[in-house]
């Protein structure tokens, strides 16, 4: 899955409509996820002020970027902290590969981290006869089943005990069938333990950099991130170049918006700040802490003054949760790491769009996923502008692959329609063809396609402007 | 050498795409924060407390000269075996005191002082509960801050199944913010800075609520007022 350069998202879409039992696990978790975000942010007003604060937070944040990671950099190697940069995926699984052949190390335990995903990272090791071992829960179960995660926050929430239950007495030997919850987590606790013990390396991801003191914060609920942090003599942290942020107190209200959008949380169980590596006189702590800092397409997304905005997110997955198509497909079937309205705007952009702009489609652009965002980004006017630069090249698209759908029907559609509705004449006569005629149209082409599975909307008899003229406006 | 190279290379190509992004370019608007909460001194010992307890945090008000009783108490009752502790951090020398050489129905004291290399199998199999002091407490959000030392390790708060947090109410902060902007942390972030609100936890398996799935199952806050 992930970097497939084609993929059949229809088919995808169709299967995942059809598993009922998929559709039930993920509206049930849904809609807890949505009813907990709900009650954290109890009064709509400051809830608005906070965005409008996050958003400032991150905008200033990419405006500042160069000089921010420069900051960050020399705060971090004044720490005691290796940085790293690389341009694309294999160049980091190569920084990471490294590390590990020189501590001879045969596995990384690793902590939840969306951006290894991107990186496929434990697909390459495995490719090298290494390791990667995920020690959160939800990615420790899809893991065992060769799964990739199928939200950003609850990676295995597509399944549910019963199957769980029977992943863990398959997958690890000796494991009695149990779907009592306590229990499964149990095993894992017990399972994993021993391997934190024993790593030589330990992985995690980055929520927010600080540049002002060089400090990297992570936050999580289940303590395998300070595990993987903590225990190890390497730590290796990996970010996207968008996570760092100017001062340590644009952390606070961040970390709010963070979790009261992705778990319905005030705080969670931990915040974890690394700023060094092991001191002379510490006892424990990794000895070596690495920070890899990624690029991957996201300096080119920053130079659309419009895109651009795609980089203020902080993978809360909120957008997700509320996301109607989301809710009813699940994020396998969006055939690439990040799935959900994130997921359609970022992946179009980093993979280009004739591989992934058909990400783009999946919207009924209700809206949602733009009123729920903590950073406020604008995710369904970035849609569209994906949807128009995949038929126009000529707009000066800026997203690799522009223009791939463009056809000479669709254009002459397009032109007749941008015509007729500059004329006023031209319209009037179209919607009066219509009204006229409308509930007779023969069902072919796109419309038969739209009404194969919808009820075509009733045309009114007659149009706006007649009834305007016949009746009058009432101003009541 | 060859990786410093792309490293360098890497670095600089970067650099000067971001830079010709535009990005320098763009307005920022201004936007205020939320005001914070202000509560007083009790306000702020109870909000943290109820907050806290609300997700399974076990939360204790203790007198200042007396909490180690507290300590034995819970010692006792849950019959601990072996508490981590560092003898040389703010509140070692008081466990120590309080802790009778012949008392046989008490845990034994054992002292976190050796590098964990040497420490490991002892710390992951053979302990109950790890003490540590605290740096204070955020009453907004209920959490409490620790700053772990070479006297009190990092992984006393994470290994042991049991937590055992001292705070002092006096060092309860209405936020993050007001804490970090009091105690000039920009002045200086240590090694590794933590805020913890409640024992580990997760909810991954159908959103059933599991505690204690990687780091200590229990947290038990004595605020010493
Ligand atoms: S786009 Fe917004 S809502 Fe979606 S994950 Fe990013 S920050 Fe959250």
């Amino acid at each position: 899955m992930g970097s497939k350069t084609s993929f059949d998202f229809d088919s995808n879409i169709d299967t995942a409509l059809n598993d009922g039992q998929l559709r039930k696990n993920l509206r049930n978790a849904m809609d807890i996820l949505v009813e907990k975000r709900r009650a954290i942010f109890p009064d709509s007003d400051q809830l608005q002020q906070l965005r409008a604060a996050g958003n400032a937070i991150k905008r200033r944040a990419l405006k500042k970027l160069p000089q921010l990671l420069e900051q960050l950099e020399a705060k971090c190697t004044a720490n005691g902290i290796h940085v790293h940069w690389a341009e694309d995926t294999s160049q980091a699984n190569h920084i990471i590969l490294e590390i590990m052949r020189r501590h001879e190390a045969s596995a990384v335990v690793k902590g939840k981290s969306m951006v290894s995903e991107e990186m496929h990272l434990n697909r390459f090791l495995e490719a090298h006869g290494l390791e990667g071992v995920e020690t959160d829960l939800g990615e420790f179960i899809i893991q065992l089943n060769h799964e990739t995660p199928s939200h950003i926050i609850v990676p295995a929430i597509h399944k549910n005990k019963d199957e769980v239950a029977a992943i863990f007495h398959e997958k690890l030997t000796g494991t009695p069938y149990t779907e009592d919850v306590e229990e499964l987590t149990a095993i894992a606790r017990r399972t994993l333990r021993e391997r934190f013990a024993d790593a030589k390396v330990g992985l995690s991801g980055v929520n927010f950099a600080i540049a002002e003191t060089g400090t990297l914060l992570l936050v999580e609920n289940e303590g395998n991130g300070r595990m993987c942090t903590t225990v190890p003599d390497v730590h290796v942290a990996v970010m996207g170049l968008e996570k760092v942020v100017e001062k340590l107190s644009d952390v606070p209200p961040l970390l709010r918006l963070l979790t009261g959008s992705a778990t319905g949380q005030l705080i969670t169980t931990y915040i974890n700040m690394i700023s060094s590596p092991r001191k002379a006189d510490e006892k424990d702590g990794p000895k070596e802490v690495h920070l890899v800092i990624l690029d991957n397409g996201r300096s080119s997304i920053l130079a659309d003054p419009q895109l651009r905005q795609t980089l203020l997110c902080i993978r809360c997955g909120t957008c997700l949760n509320h996301c109607p198509v989301y809710v009813r497909i699940g994020g396998h079937a969006y055939g690439h790491v990040y799935p959900g309205p994130i997921g359609k705007i970022l992946t179009p952009q980093m993979e280009g769009l004739e591989k992934a702009g058909v990400l783009a489609t999946a919207s009924s652009l209700c809206g949602a996923c733009g009123e729920v965002c903590p950073v406020k980004i604008p995710i369904p006017d970035l849609i569209r502008r994906l949807r128009y630069e995949s038929y126009d090249q000529e707009a000066a698209a800026v997203v690799d692959g522009g223009g791939y759908k463009k056809n000479f029907a669709e254009t002459m559609v397009w032109k007749g329609w941008e015509l007729a509705n500059r004329s006023p004449l031209l319209n009037e006569l179209g919607t009066r063809v219509a009204g006229a005629m409308g509930n007779h149209l023969p069902k072919v082409g796109p419309l038969k396609q739209w009404t194969s599975v919808r009820t075509a909307p009733r045309i009114a008899r007659k149009s706006l402007h007649q009834r305007l003229r016949d009746e009058g406006v009432n101003h009541e | 050498m060859n990786s410093q190279l792309s490293n360098q290379t890497a670095r600089q190509r970067i650099l000067a795409r971001l830079h010709a992004s535009g990005t320098e370019q763009t307005d920022v608007p201004d936007a205020p924060l939320p005001s914070e909460i202000s509560l007083a001194g009790d306000a702020k010992i109870e909000r943290l407390a109820a907050l806290m307890s609300a997700i399974r945090a076990e939360v204790y008000i203790v007198e200042s000269d007396s909490w180690q009783d507290k300590l034995k108490q819970l010692a006792r009752k849950r019959g601990w075996k072996r508490v981590l502790y560092g003898p040389q951090g703010p509140i070692g020398p008081e466990i120590e005191s309080a802790w009778p050489a012949d008392a046989d129905d008490l845990p034994k004291l054992v002292a976190y002082t050796q590098p964990v290399e040497s420490f490991k199998s002892e710390l992951f199999q053979n302990i109950d509960v790890g003490i540590t002091s605290t740096r204070g407490g955020v009453a907004e959000t209920g959490a409490i801050a620790l700053w772990p030392t070479p006297a009190e390790p990092r992984l006393l708060s994470l290994v042991p199944p049991v937590h055992v947090a001292v705070l002092d109410a006096d060092t309860i902060y209405n936020s993050m913010t007001e804490m970090m902007a009091a105690e000039r942390w920009t002045d200086g972030m240590p090694t590794n800075a933590l805020f913890i609100s409640g024992p580990s936890k997760t909810a991954d398996i159908e959103f059933t609520l599991v505690f204690g799935v990687h780091g200590p199952k229990e947290l038990i806050v004595l605020i010493r007022n």
